[in-house]
């Protein structure tokens, strides 16, 4: 019951700070916009690595079609794609007033969301029949041909990239940026909350527990995976296309198909904060978040130098994660696993 | 597909690309075989396997600024990198050996990270090599051009890789891995102190893949970021050709090579690495469904 209050808790405090955000820091708003995208990759890469047991270095690429998918949405539905990538999207042809804007966007974000969700359905079909280490090297394999076919192919702007639609200047764009990343994190963290109460958790958290086991009680695995997968593609799209417009440019590598930043970053946030928990990736990025900026800020030439020492820190050192270690640390404040509750409710229901 | 009725028509090129991923693939087959090493004996997917091949390289290059011979790069380059992946070892890697995969997977990742962004802070991201000043050899009426360089780091490839071999066969400590690898804890209760096996491993892996690094830099170019590649193609060799198994490492490092050019030749330079790494999915993809028709999976 205490628990179960200290949620609620957190859970409206996050909201309300969520919600007030653009008068309590003014200043760092796209910051804290990407802040909540980056609590959305954590949160979508655990669902496959902590609760399934699955461990992907290349969930980049659906964060990447994404991206590029509601681009080239937002601009498709008004103008000649090739035509615009080809002008670098800058002049004084490519003009989004802003009904074309909002349409573009209403439009593109959902699409961006569908196509790396196919995509994730397709590619999970092939290559989530491999266990452990091997699916994934595979997804890191994905990950960065990805980026380098993204940055040959022509049409979305080859290796110079695309610069998402320019908004008239009549539209805040920092603030409606904000509150669209608030939102999809206030909804996946919703919808695994819901997810992970539902059978559904359950049979993702068996597979991660013991595959042949839980395939043996006539789970269907790999179709569990397949869907796990496709649900925190799509996410990861949205994400993607919101980033996209954020940046307002599109890199293939640098920004889009980034296994080796962007695609690690999301694995050590859920680490960070705890593997397999709601709340570790929630956390894991907000403090991932401030230390990355910090690095940025305070060390500069070398910030990429530190992070890679910090990986090898976290993850020989601190493998448990933050809301681990509270566990270890204060079982009976941060309390038994979500398992052993559900066996202690079995119990009593019974 | 242009350049596919150009190799119909002029079958020479053929001769010319198969002999080009020759040469490059026994340094393929090289940091391969290093990394089967470890993977067999410790049980660790060593991510960093390219960032040692590119440190060997840079190593190398030192060298030759200080006006030897980039030959001397070879030795250099070998004893340089064997005592940092002893320190390694004895910093993090021990930490490692035990834990789950995607542990060691994630570090030895991190360390790669560390390595390629402190290259790139200190020698800049420029492409480099190292003139060796060797000529070329002309066959088929001057149709062929074969450098002489990547002859002689083909072969030294070979001599380093049979060498390696002999000891691992012959020598008190190969035969210390090699028992390691085949059942730690008998080998521990035998006598064999297997954390420094595991040490002595991990250093002479990145001395082969210095070694590599250093026939790399004088054949063909080097920057900081050019790990990753080789860390993925060792991988794909190991899993095509199976721990344990030299011949097959040799087959497989051969060939990806020539596969990798005629790639190259009839996609486009551009879309080279890509072909790798796609390359690498198709080749697991390949391995599971074989293994599924026995009801098994990669694990």
């Amino acid at each position: 019951m205490n628990r179960r209050l200290a949620n609620v808790i957190a859970i409206v405090a996050l909201g309300v700070i969520g919600i007030l955000g653009p008068w309590l820091f003014p200043a760092h708003l796209s910051q804290f916009s990407k802040l909540w995208l980056f609590i959305v990759l954590a949160l979508t890469w655990d669902l496959l690595g902590g609760q399934t047991g699955y461990n992907s270095f290349g969930n980049v690429v659906f964060f990447g079609i994404g991206m590029y998918a509601a681009a080239v949405t937002q601009v498709g539905l008004y103008y000649p794609v090739a035509a615009y990538t080809a002008a670098k999207g800058g002049g004084t042809e490519f003009v989004f007033d802003a009904a074309q804007f909002y349409t573009g966007l209403a439009l593109g974000l959902p699409v961006g969301g569908l196509l790396a969700a196919l995509a994730a359905a397709a590619l999970g079909m092939v290559i989530l029949g491999m266990r452990g280490h091997y699916f994934a090297i595979a997804t890191l394999g994905l990950a960065i041909a990805a980026g380098e076919l993204a940055a040959g192919w022509e049409y979305i702007g080859a290796g110079s990239g695309m610069v998402t639609p320019t908004p008239p200047d009549t539209i805040d764009t920092t603030l409606l940026f904000y509150y669209l990343s608030f939102a999809l994190a206030a909804v996946t963290f919703g919808f695994l909350a819901w997810l992970y109460s539902t059978r559904f958790g359950l049979a993702i958290n068996a597979i991660r527990d013991d595959e042949d086991k839980a395939e043996a009680m006539g789970h269907h695995t790999t179709r569990n995976k397949v869907v796990t997968w496709t649900i925190s593609a799509f996410f990861l799209g949205v994400a993607g296309g919101i980033f996209g417009n954020l940046s307002k440019f599109i890199d293939p590598i640098d920004v889009a198909f980034n296994g080796a930043e962007v695609g690690v970053w999301m694995i050590l946030m859920a680490i960070l904060g705890g593997k397999g928990t709601l709340w570790g990736p929630v956390i894991g990025a907000a403090v991932f978040y401030v230390t990355k900026e910090l690095f940025w800020t305070y060390l500069l030439g070398w910030q990429r130098v530190a992070l890679g020492a910090l990986i090898v820190i976290i993850v020989v050192f601190f493998p448990q994660g933050i809301v681990g270690w509270l566990k270890e640390r204060w079982p009976e404040r941060f309390g038994p696993s979500r398992e052993e509750m559900e066996a202690a409710d079995a119990k009593g229901g019974a | 597909m242009d350049n596919l009725n150009l190799l119909i028509q002029a079958p020479i090129l053929n001769v010319q690309l198969l002999l080009d991923g020759l040469w490059i693939g026994a340094i393929f087959a090289l940091a391969a075989f290093g990394m089967a090493l470890v993977w067999g004996v410790m049980n660790i997917i060593n991510v960093a396997q390219g960032e040692f091949v590119m440190l060997g390289g840079f190593i190398t290059l030192m060298i030759v600024e200080a006006g030897l011979s980039p030959l001397f790069g070879i030795p250099v380059a070998a004893v340089v990198l064997f005592v940092l992946g002893w320190l390694l070892y004895r910093v993090i890697i021990w930490r490692i050996v035990d834990a789950d995969m995607f542990i060691s997977l994630l570090a030895t990742f991190g360390i790669s990270i560390m390595m390629q962004q402190l290259m790139n802070e200190i020698f800049g991201s420029d492409v480099r090599t190292a003139e060796s000043g060797l000529g070329m050899f002309y066959l088929f009426d001057n149709m062929v051009t074969v450098s002489q360089i990547k002859v002689l780091a083909f072969v030294l490839a070979f001599v380093i890789g049979l060498a390696l071999w002999m000891f691992l066969k012959r020598s008190r400590l190969g035969q210390a891995i090699r028992a390691t690898s085949q059942n730690p804890r008998a080998a521990r209760i035998l006598g064999i102190d297997t954390d420094r096996v595991y040490a002595a491993t991990y250093a002479i892996n990145a001395a082969l893949c210095g070694a590599a690094g250093a026939l790399v830099v004088m054949a063909y170019s080097i920057h900081p970021y050019v790990g990753l590649p080789y860390t993925v193609r060792s991988f794909m060799i190991v899993i095509m050709a199976g721990l344990g198994n030299l011949g097959g490492v040799i087959a497989a490092g051969l060939g990806l090579g020539a596969a990798e050019q005629f790639a190259g030749f009839l996609l486009g330079a551009e879309y080279q690495l890509a072909f790798v790494f796609l390359l690498l999915v198709v080749v697991l993809v390949w391995r599971q469904m074989m293994l599924a028709r026995r009801r098994q999976y990669l694990k």
